[in-house]
């Protein structure tokens, strides 16, 4: 009897340990193929050969891609756009969190509730664009920054954050002589790392990886984000399938191999931070849960 | 006697407005000694009144007939016109049951996540499963353009594995993309690709708080794993489960444009079609701003509507709200 449960234990942990490594797989094959064919050759990937291995290894695909002064753009803007808007993002996350999280601060029952019907009712899309577009911000790149400035979900992570420092270690700077804003800089801000970190990642990747926004608000090329050059170079390729019927013709000049370099280049500053941004992202996801 | 009595009354009075000028005092200078903080909020504060709150008082559009040189304010009010429209043009209709099912299919995969937690959290070995999460987040961390271009590379017709596949098993290649038919299942598995990994987060945190007594209770009871999955870790996360269903619900009809606009061409439209896709589509790309500003609060007034309705019936079902 006793027998018998543990050996169906053993089986369920090996099939357990196998689904999941399946599983795993599935997650990392399509990147793994991404890297084989950005280094393939066109010939080698129009015929079909290519899947997890580099064939007929070649470099000609990033040498494309670092030749073409639009993919550099959209790269440079995305830059631009990922630490300016960041920055702008804590700067104005936090200038609100914090007042809010001090007791001192009257009628923060109603900012809270204003803040927090936002995450429950959306506005309509046309009339956000209305505004965004009266402000003279269309085709601009502040529409990639300022309209999304606060995240609603970022303000309550960060504030929980605040609202857990003891209010003795305040008192005792004012009693020291420091003014509300004082407290902030010296007391409030340096205490608050892990938590600048961790929201400024959040905004971060997503202005990397925006892409919605930059399609409503931009209609300048020149202004495209990497996002949008991508999607563009995809679409081109998919059309060229979709307008001759007969596919394998057209496959063979098809750019492919410069496509899944564009978008190794996309994915890289990601790929490269993904340790540190995983655990950073694991510990907002857990403090934004922990609901006051 | 009544003279004491009224002078006490005068007296109480007087009290009364002294405390309460001594009361707006305090509440000045506790503004005065706190204008920094009130200061420095302003810009947030005004974020919000802008950006949010000034495009909700512009949905009024929404019963109008908005004319660009007549503005918000003076275009013609047409009362529920656009809202009719919406239940009667063929294309919304359309779109409308695309988006219906698609939520529909999202429930479906919904416990996913939790299924996935609860596998990761019978493995006993620590490193393997730290190895097994490191790779099941990442999708999240991609962008959808990312994903779109890797499954569109993978099941392509002439160079995909899907379609190696197929066709060494002797069938002709098909041409996902290009066709109304996967276009749903498409949506929903590259959904759960992306987000089944990260979605266990929140209820492995709440794993890692089961009292390991309450296992070893079970195993002197006698219970097997499989018991005290059903009997100890499944009620202990069932709190969470259920106000995340919650949230989701809230969501019901507004699952992200990114994901199913990145997969959409004009060959497989027809079925993959959403309430925001066709908003960018019909609005912002034809100028149709009032028509399908009734479409955006018809969405975010359903979402409203459930999200109270459903956290009614879990507060009365099972005592876990959101409120």
């Amino acid at each position: 009897m006793k027998n018998s449960t543990s050996i169906r234990s053993k089986i369920f942990d090996i099939g357990n340990i196998c689904f999941l490594a399946l599983l795993a797989l599935t997650m990392l094959l399509p990147l793994l193929s991404v890297f084989a064919k950005s280094f393939s050759s066109s010939n080698a990937i129009a015929k079909g050969e290519v899947f997890f291995w580099p064939v007929e290894f070649t470099l000609i695909n990033y040498e494309y891609v670092f030749h073409d002064a639009s993919i550099w753009r959209s790269f440079l803007v995305s830059l631009v756009i990922t630490v300016g808007g960041t920055f702008i993002n804590l700067l104005a996350t936090t200038s609100l969190a914090y007042p809010l999280s001090r007791p001192e601060y009257k009628g923060k029952k109603i900012i809270l509730f204003m803040v927090l019907f936002t995450m429950i009712f959306s506005a309509p899309l046309i009339p956000s664009y209305l505004v965004v577009k009266n402000f003279g911000m269309v085709d601009t790149l502040w529409a990639l920054i300022i309209p999304s400035m606060i995240s609603a979900f970022n303000f309550f992570v960060m504030r929980s954050f605040f609202l857990n420092i003891p209010s003795t270690l305040i008192d005792a700077a004012r009693i020291d002589g420091l003014g509300e804003l004082g407290i902030l800089f010296r007391i409030v801000l340096p205490l608050s790392k892990p938590v600048l970190a961790t929201i400024g990642i959040f905004y971060g990747v997503s202005h990397w990886n925006s892409y919605q926004t930059a399609l409503y608000y931009l209609n300048d090329p020149k202004l495209y984000p990497l996002q949008v050059k991508l999607r563009q170079m995809i679409v081109n390729d998919e059309m060229s399938v979709e307008s001759n019927s007969v596919y394998s013709t057209i496959a063979l000049n098809s750019p492919e191999g410069i496509q899944m370099a564009t978008v190794v280049i996309a994915t890289l500053p990601i790929l490269l931070l993904y340790p540190f941004l995983q655990k950073h992202f694991v510990k907002g996801t857990m403090i934004g849960s922990i609901k006051e | 006697m009544k003279s004491t009595l009224v002078q006490q009354n005068l007296s109480t009075e007087q009290n009364t407005t002294l405390k309460k000028k001594s009361r707006i005092m305090q509440n000045l200078r506790s503004l005065n000694k706190y204008k920094a903080l009130y200061f420095i909020s302003i810009p947030g504060i005004l974020y919000f009144l802008i950006f949010k709150y000034l495009p909700l008082m512009g949905s009024v559009i929404a019963f109008k007939d908005y004319n660009i040189f007549a503005g918000i304010w003076d275009s013609t009010w047409v009362g529920l016109k656009h809202f009719e429209a919406l239940f009667q043009n063929p294309d919304s209709i359309r779109v409308l049951k695309n988006t219906l099912l698609l939520s529909f299919y999202d429930i479906l995969i919904f416990p996913a996540p939790l299924i996935l937690a609860l596998l990761l959290n019978e493995l006993r070995l620590v490193l393997y499963k730290r190895f097994i999460q490191t790779i099941v987040y990442m999708p999240h961390f991609l962008s959808w353009v990312i994903i779109s271009g890797l499954f569109i590379g993978i099941l392509s017709p002439t160079t995909g594995i899907v379609n190696k596949l197929i066709e060494w098993l002797g069938q002709e290649p098909i041409y996902f993309m290009g066709s109304e038919d996967f276009i749903r299942p498409i949506l929903v598995l590259t959904y759960l690709w992306q987000s089944v990994g990260w979605g266990t987060i929140i209820y492995l945190a709440a794993l890692a708080g089961v009292n390991p007594e309450l296992y070893e209770a079970a195993k002197v009871d006698g219970a097997n794993r499989l018991q005290q999955i059903l009997n100890v870790t499944l009620p202990a996360i069932l709190p969470t489960f259920s106000i995340l269903f919650l949230l989701h619900i809230g969501h019901f009809l507004d699952f992200g444009f990114e994901r199913v606009y990145v997969f959409l061409n004009p060959l497989n439209q027809a079925n993959g079609d959403i309430l925001d896709t066709y908003i960018y589509e019909v609005g912002l790309r034809n100028a149709q701003y009032s028509f399908t500003t009734a479409v955006g609060l018809f969405k975010s007034v359903v979402g409203l509507v459930l999200l109270v309705i459903a956290n009614f019936v879990s507060k009365k079902v099972s005592g876990n709200s959101l409120y």
